[in-house]
């Protein structure tokens, strides 16, 4: 089943964010009033490993151990990145939790998150919307 | 195996966190995200929805990331059932009041909205985005921290807790 790697790949990056501890509000808090180095150096050291990683990939290994050519997008700089990226931050702020630990939370048996979660479908439904009117 | 157990420092934890993107593109051809998920989820919710954001969420985008984020969940738990002394709390108990329960519903509109029109989140912009050298990327990045700085200088200036 190809479903079950993507299970497991899941399950990897939910264990790494539990031990980071990248999931606790303490720890954001902590992140946004300077309390701490910690988020910072581990977001760091995350996107060195990354970017690493991409550059070896790019160069030498352009396909998945499947054989299939791997495609790595592009972002592109829109409106949205700059307003839609400010009220994620503020979000962030006010639950200490990002996306993935959203998930991580209601793993992890913090069943309060599933008040974060409603309000991000709640979001992106409204961003759906409100899509026709303020764009991308 | 003492050390297992207890929180992991930053610079085990950081680059383990960086080795998903790799481990994402080599096992599963995929980019990592995890904010998609809101618009995958919301578009499973409402299948007649008219909305053209939710009508045109395609199968083979959506099936591998909700999968993905259900494992998130997963490798939570097991993590913090089995190996997890010392841990903090996850929420404060401020937030499990009815107030508290309205203020993380409130901020993840705030999450939701703010992704969904950013294209990313920490994951896909500040994780996956970067290490891809993606300006978009970098701006968005800077945009999360310009928030989130910002709502805590407000908290500061209120007086809303530590």
């Amino acid at each position: 089943m190809g479903y079950l790697r993507f299970l497991l790949l899941g399950a990897y990056f939910g264990i790494v964010l539990t031990k980071a501890q990248v999931i606790s509000w303490y720890k954001i808090r902590n992140m946004f009033y300077f309390r701490e180095p910690d988020l910072y150096l581990i977001i760091g050291s995350a996107v060195a490993v990354g970017a690493v990683s991409i550059f070896l990939i790019k160069k030498f290994h352009r396909r998945d151990i499947f054989g299939h050519p791997l495609e790595i997008p592009g972002k592109t700089l829109t409106r949205g990145t700059y307003l839609g990226g400010f009220l994620f931050g503020l979000g962030w702020f006010v639950t200490g939790t990002c996306p993935g630990p959203i998930y991580a939370q209601l793993g992890a048996g913090e069943y309060w998150a599933i008040f974060t979660l409603a309000g991000a479908l709640l979001g992106a439904y409204l961003y759906a919307w409100l899509r026709p009117k303020i764009g991308t | 195996m003492e050390m297992l157990l207890h929180p992991w420092p930053w610079y085990i934890a950081g680059p383990l966190i960086g080795l998903t993107v790799p481990l994402l593109l080599l096992f599963g051809g995929k980019n990592l995200g995890v904010s998609s998920s809101f618009r995958h989820f919301c578009a499973i919710l409402l299948p007649n929805s008219r909305l053209e954001y939710l009508r045109q969420d395609t199968w083979s985008d959506r099936s591998w990331n909700m999968v993905f984020v259900i494992g998130i969940a997963l490798g939570a738990f097991l993590a913090a059932h089995y190996f997890s002394v010392g841990a903090l709390p996850l929420l404060p108990a401020s937030a499990h009041t009815a107030a508290g329960a309205i203020r993380l519903l409130a901020g993840g509109v705030l999450i939701g909205f703010g992704t969904r029109w950013a294209s990313g989140c920490t994951s896909g912009h500040a994780i996956m985005g970067l290490s891809n050298l993606q300006k978009a990327s970098l701006v968005a990045t800077l945009c999360f921290f310009a928030g989130g700085l910002t709502a805590a200088f407000l908290y500061r200036m209120l007086g809303w807790g530590a």
